[in-house]
């Protein structure tokens, strides 16, 4: 087995614009996904607005994310999978209307 | 020294040499691909495929060449791969492994030992376990980019140099080299696992390995530059694994399509180019130098590949290429035929390409006139993604020719030849421009 990050990326403006009833559904389809693929999930959270981001660089901190996109990181899983194939199919059913998610293999030390 | 009943007694030099040759051509994929499953890593399982070889030009010289190469070289390479592992016993808990259903643990030694006999022992039978579809399924995953897709195949699965391939793709070797190290990690990295797509993934997975073959069958057909209009070589190799995959995938009507598609391409190479190397049209080649048998089987396997149900890109393009060949002539063609051919791909593949060739085929079948807008239809809507592309003025400076807008049809070679890298094409184009007058002397016209 293998962890892998599925991060969400997805355009903010979607869900300030989105009413109640979208925003539930979203919210629904996670929970749905959660159930579905409950044994293959280590770990996960939404993030609050990338406007309440802020990025150190050095020691130079300043306000804002750390690269400025339309599509931005909005919450994560961590996810566990024998290979990526089966990642990639977990990663398929993760709800992301708005945008897409990234894959990346969790690097292993030691 | 009693030569062993698997070998000829007292090899030529040469003999081996060409065994050697032809073992690398046929063989290589089979034997890597076996090998992986030993060596559970990539580059490991290429080290001992490559010093396999080595080992068989000295053995095989002393004992002869063995009646299964191919068990042979499988049998060496997963024996130097299972060394390799024993003597790195403090490293192989860190070695990466390829992700494959079956392969045990790493470290349950007695476990791939075992199952190494057992193979051998079909192996001795004369059949060599066919993991070379796995190969080229890794090698073609989705997750990894189309050109690190068709340089992995290539050398992988054909075992073609970096080099080579380079040098076919028009990429330094550098670049080559770092784009096949990269797809590499990759795999190992993110797990990309060693196996053949089930079911539902089978149907994506396999239109990433036909891309991957039709674009090496392409760039083999008409060279992106370079002195030579055809590099047979690229074309044979992919030639040879369409066929090895379609033995082994029978009823993928594509893979089928694809196969009837090269070796109708292949049986016309030769009268492609003149006496001096130029590109010769169509249109002006000698129909009874194509090789026959070649054209026999090409269009057998596109009549198999039509059957039984809706065709797909391959099959549309394979059955252009058919009408080519059954037409007695270039006047006979059969262009409402073709027109409706074009219509079909365009819709199963649009693309501005396809766009293009349709124009052609309406320029032929209702007059220069007609072809000439819709080309400048194609122009219009496509005009950014062909801007570099040379067929584009080529086809609208041949219309213009037949027109007698000679000045006209000048500047358009002119603006084809900016975009040509391929002498072969450029001697043509060169020709057809000698022949229209030389382009106005208010060359801007021409546009850059």
């Amino acid at each position: 087995m293998a962890q892998y990050l599925v991060l969400i990326y997805e355009a903010e403006d979607a869900y300030t614009q989105a009413s109640p009833q979208v925003l539930d559904d979203v919210y629904q389809a996670h929970g749905r996904f959660a159930e579905r693929w409950g044994s293959a999930i280590v770990g996960g959270n939404a993030l609050q607005p990338s406007g309440t981001a802020t990025t150190v660089r050095g020691d130079v901190v300043t306000d804002g994310p750390f690269v400025e996109s339309k599509e931005v990181l909005g919450g994560y899983y961590l996810i566990e999978a024998t290979d990526l194939d089966q990642a990639l199919e977990i990663a398929k059913a993760v709800p992301a209307p708005y945008g897409g998610v990234e894959v990346r293999p969790v690097m292993v030390f030691g | 020294m009693a030569a062993s009943p698997e070998a000829a007694s007292a090899p030529e030099p040469d003999a081996v040499a060409r065994a050697l040759d032809d073992a690398h051509r046929r063989e290589w994929a089979r034997v890597l691909a076996a090998t992986v499953r030993v060596a559970g890593d990539l580059d490991l399982a290429e080290e001992c495929t490559q010093d396999a070889y080595v080992r068989a030009l000295e053995a095989w010289g002393r004992e002869g060449v063995p009646r299964n190469a191919g068990a042979w070289l499988t049998t060496a390479a997963r024996r130097l791969a299972l060394d390799r592992h024993r003597r790195a016993t403090t490293l192989r808990g860190k070695v990466p492994l390829l992700v494959e259903d079956a392969l045990p643990v790493p470290g349950v030694e007695e476990a791939v030992l075992e199952r190494l006999e057992q193979e051998d022992v079909v192996a001795a039978g004369g059949e060599v376990p066919d993991d070379r579809l796995r190969l080229v399924f890794t090698c073609c995953h989705p997750a990894l980019a189309r050109e690190a897709q068709v340089a992995l195949t290539l050398r992988l699965v054909c075992g073609l140099s970096t080099a080579e391939i380079a040098r076919a793709f028009l990429v330094p070797e550098a670049t080559m080299t770092a784009r096949v190290t990269r797809a590499k990690k990759k795999i190992a990295a993110a797990r990309i696992p060693y196996r053949e797509p089930r079911g539902h993934e089978l149907a994506e997975r396999l239109d990433a390995v036909l891309t991957v073959l039709h674009l090496v069958l392409t760039t083999g057909h008409t060279a992106p530059s370079g002195e030579g209009l055809v590099r047979g070589d690229l074309v044979d190799r992919a030639l040879h694994l369409t066929r090895e995959l379609l033995r082994l995938m029978p009823d993928e009507r594509e893979l089928r399509a694809l196969l009837g598609l090269g070796l109708l391409a292949r049986a016309r190479s030769v009268t492609r180019t003149d006496a001096g190397g130029a590109f010769v049209p169509l249109e002006e080649q000698d129909r009874t130098r194509w090789d026959a048998a070649l054209v026999a089987e090409g269009e057998a396997q596109v009549r198999a590949a039509l059957r039984g149900g809706l065709p797909g890109r391959f099959a549309l393009q394979a059955a252009i290429a058919a009408a080519h060949t059954t037409a007695p002539s270039f006047a006979a063609t059969d262009w409402a035929e073709v027109v409706v051919l074009y219509d079909l791909l365009g819709r199963a593949w649009p693309s501005p390409v396809v766009a293009l060739n349709r124009a052609v085929a309406v320029a032929f079948r209702d007059g220069p006139q007609a072809g000439l807008a819709a080309v400048e239809e194609v122009a219009t809507a496509y005009g950014d993604a062909l801007a570099g592309y040379h067929y584009l003025p080529a086809a609208r400076a041949d219309l213009l020719r037949r027109l007698g807008r000679r000045g006209e049809a000048a500047a358009a070679y002119g603006a084809a030849l900016v975009r040509c890298d391929n002498e072969a094409e450029r001697a043509f184009l060169r020709r057809r421009l000698a022949e229209v007058g030389e382009p106005p002397a208010a060359g801007g016209a021409v546009g850059r």
